[in-house]
């Protein structure tokens, strides 16, 4: 067992793209769920659009890198709206299940072969990176040291994911401390008093809906940025993904996103490296190569719910701020 | 020759390639000819095991599919991409191919000169909405027993697709391992899966509600136990197709254009009969008129002197049951077992429990014959791989115009 090996690509996950794209889903999340008490299940659906809308944009239309960037954010504003109107004034539940069958529906647009010349059906979009890498400020090179060592492609991509990051952090932080983030948690409390103090309920929890829909969708962009786009990422299972990642951290809070993104990949780096090994060097034998990869999202289920039953408001959560309305 | 290249040029190409899925070891391959002519620009598709492909013949008439999986294929011949007056004379132009254990298997149509054998729209569509029943049936006995959980406890159970799975897995180990007769078989493994409902709601549900947790809590360990359980189904089966015995069985014509096999007819008569025996249960027995009235007003049934703990256990055990039947069926409708085979139709579910009113267990039932219509239907006029689509959409313009659901009513709205 090489575990200078195991150890140094677990601790590269710490700075990646998927961590990155984790972190901005799981702070959409977090302002839908958190903060508004929306349960917003169709995540994978706003990051499939961030990600296909850069992706459809630069491919199909010829736009710049930031066009592309520019259509992703416009879609999760229309995306949030088209799902917020009908169900916005119903019970909880009801939006969960409308936004997992919406995200499903996104998927299944961006699967069909009616429209292969556009999305790439099931082989997804690929080779859009010109624009991109054409605009790159940092010289060709490696930069780095350790289990952080990069080239200036894998640098830029870091460098934009971790400014978009940065600046949706502070965005968020900025405003549940404003006025308006004030009303939204009271809304997640108790509906009916804001509305009685004379709140247009409606219009807040659509804000809502569409700021974090939007930064859902950065996370979708940041993880197109590297390689390619595949319909298969963009499952209910990614939802689920980021919906653990962002209870890990703390659902009410803005930097348990972050932190709960972080975890959940790094185990995940650790598990994938360390499982397999343990298969070759004898504790597991017992196992296939295949049943040992299983053994992650198995953790993952696990996880979760261990998660909810003991530590509802997560790591960085505080017990008086539940978000789970009983 | 010009006529020929005029007639695939119009053709439609999906994928203009003599040759699809060459990274799979095992294909299917043929050669599409007319009286010695090879004919150019002949659609072919291949389904089954859960695979699909389209391939285009070259010039040379020649095509080739490569699949994931050995087992059992329908290979279609679609004849609009043929020539004029000739068509597929013996077989039909859709037939089975098995691929064994050698792992390549040529298929040929007898092609000649014949009238294509058309079926008029309505037959179609007769022939749509029998299958669309026979799915909704399907469906019906896994969207009931979600939409009494709900009823009754209130949650809604991510986890039910993982419990559709729990049916299908289990007969297939009782089959494969123990190699028991499949008569034996399933019935079984429907009482294992109700056992399974009463080790859940005693191991875990009951104790979670006694802890006190709010209802967004347990739905969202609900889906950790889904994310769970679908990996521990791939951790024992791996993540290829299974077949139950029978799964291929040969289909008839049964009049117009309905085509049906023995399997499809049983699978029918089996859910008709669930159901009828489970509506009897709910509206003239003991239990299930307290089961009614717990989803009515859980407090007032209490007071009345129902004992709801119990009440939620066999209400537990039955959907347990009824959700293991509908994997059973669902493994023989799709055909295949696999570790994620409910989770594909967990929306499905959702769908029909939501069209027809969360908590009723009748608009379930007509919610899932609904939706399962619509979604063979609508495949007539939207392209195949969109059918589940259109049902999610209704799903969603349903909640815009009648929320509570067709029987569902309006104060749980709420």
């Amino acid at each position: 067992m090489d575990w200078g090996f195991i150890l140094s690509n677990t601790a590269a996950q710490l700075l990646s793209p998927a961590t990155f794209a984790f972190a901005l889903a799981a702070m959409g999340l977090a302002l839908h769920f958190g903060f508004a008490g929306l349960l917003n299940f169709g995540v994978a659906g706003f990051m499939a659009i961030g990600a296909y809308g850069y992706a459809i944009s630069m491919l199909t239309f010829g736009l710049a890198w930031w066009g592309g960037l520019l259509v992703g954010i416009i879609g999760a504003v229309l995306f949030a709206i088209v799902l917020g109107i009908p169900t916005l004034r119903l019970r909880g539940d009801y939006l969960a299940i409308v936004t997992i069958a919406a995200a499903e529906i996104v998927r299944l647009l961006f699967l069909t072969t009616a429209f292969t010349e556009v999305t790439g059906s099931a082989d997804g979009l690929s080779g859009y990176h010109a624009s991109f890498r054409e605009s790159n400020p940092f010289a060709p090179g490696t930069y780095g040291f350790g289990p952080w060592q990069y080239n200036e492609i894998d640098l830029w991509v870091l460098t934009l994911g971790l400014a978009i990051l940065i600046i949706a952090t502070l965005f968020v932080w900025r405003i549940v401390k404003s006025p308006w983030g004030r009303v939204l948690k009271g809304i997640r409390e108790d509906e009916d008093a804001v509305r009685a103090l004379g709140k247009n309920v409606f219009a807040y929890k659509m804000q809502a809906l569409i700021i974090g829909g939007v930064i859902a969708a950065l996370g979708g962009f940041v993880y197109a940025l590297p390689s390619a786009v595949s319909p298969g990422v963009y499952v209910t299972s990614l939802t689920f993904f980021v919906w653990t990642a962002l209870l890990l951290g703390g659902a009410a809070t803005v930097f348990g996103p972050i932190l709960g993104a972080v975890i959940f990949w790094v185990l995940q780096a650790f598990l994938t490296n360390v499982l397999p090994e343990l298969v070759k060097a004898g504790p597991l034998d017992f196992l296939t190569s295949q049943q040992s990869s299983t053994i992650r999202f198995i953790l993952v289920g696990v996880g979760l719910m261990l998660i909810v039953i003991y530590r509802p408001q997560g790591i960085f959560g505080d017990k008086k701020e539940l978000t789970f309305v009983k | 020759m010009l006529f020929l290249a005029l007639v695939s040029a119009l053709a439609v190409h999906p994928a203009y390639a003599d040759s699809v899925g060459d990274e799979f070891k095992d294909r299917i391959s043929g050669n599409v000819q007319f009286e010695g002519t090879p004919l150019d620009g002949v659609l072919i598709k291949v389904s089954g095991q859960g695979y699909e492909a389209e391939v285009v013949t070259d010039a040379e008439g020649k095509w080739r599919v490569g699949v994931p999986s050995k087992g059992d294929y329908q290979v279609t011949l679609i004849e609009d991409t043929l020539p004029e007056g000739i068509a597929v004379l013996e077989g039909g132009s859709t037939q089975l191919v098995t691929v064994g254990p050698g792992g390549r298997v040529s298929k040929n149509f007898f092609i000649g000169e014949g009238e294509r054998i058309t079926v008029s729209l309505t037959d179609q569509v007769i022939a749509r909405i029998i299958y669309g029943l026979n799915f909704g049936l399907m469906l019906a006995l896994a969207a009931i027993g979600l939409s009494l959980v709900f009823g009754t406890t209130g949650l809604s159970n991510f986890a039910h697709s993982e419990m559709v799975t729990f049916g299908a897995i289990t007969s297939l180990i009782l089959v494969n391992v123990i190699s028991m007769p499949i008569w034996l078989a399933l019935p079984l493994a429907v009482v294992i899966s109700g056992l399974m409902g009463w080790g859940l709601d005693a191991g875990l549900w009951t104790p979670l509600r006694r802890k006190g947790l709010g209802l967004v809590q347990l739905m969202i360990v609900s889906i950790g136990l889904s994310l769970a359980a679908r990996y521990v189904y791939q951790f024992i089966i791996g993540g290829g197709t299974e077949q139950l015995p029978g799964a291929t069985a040969p289909k008839m014509q049964l009049f117009g254009a309905v085509v049906l096999s023995w399997v499809d007819i049983a699978s029918m008569a089996i859910s008709l009969v669930a159901i009828l025996i489970f509506a009897y249960w709910l509206i003239f027995t003991k239990i299930g008129k307290a089961t009614r009235a717990i989803s009515d007003n859980a407090s007032l049934a209490a007071a009345s002197g129902i004992d709801v703990d119990r009440v939620i256990r066999i209400v537990w055990i039955l959907a347990a049951a009824l959700a293991g039947l509908a994997g059973i069926l669902w493994a023989y409708f799709r055909p295949g077992i696999k570790w994620d085979m409910g989770a594909q139709i967990l929306l499905l579910i959702f769908a029909a429990v939501t069209l027809g009113g969360l908590g009723t267990a009748f608009g379930a039932l007509l919610g899932a014959l609904i939706v399962g219509v619509l979604i063979e239907t609508s495949a007539l006029v939207i392209p195949n791989d969109l059918k589940y689509v259109g049902a999610l959409v209704v799903l969603i313009v349903i909640l815009l115009f009648r929320p509570q659901g067709i029987l569902g009513k309006k104060e749980r709205i709420g």
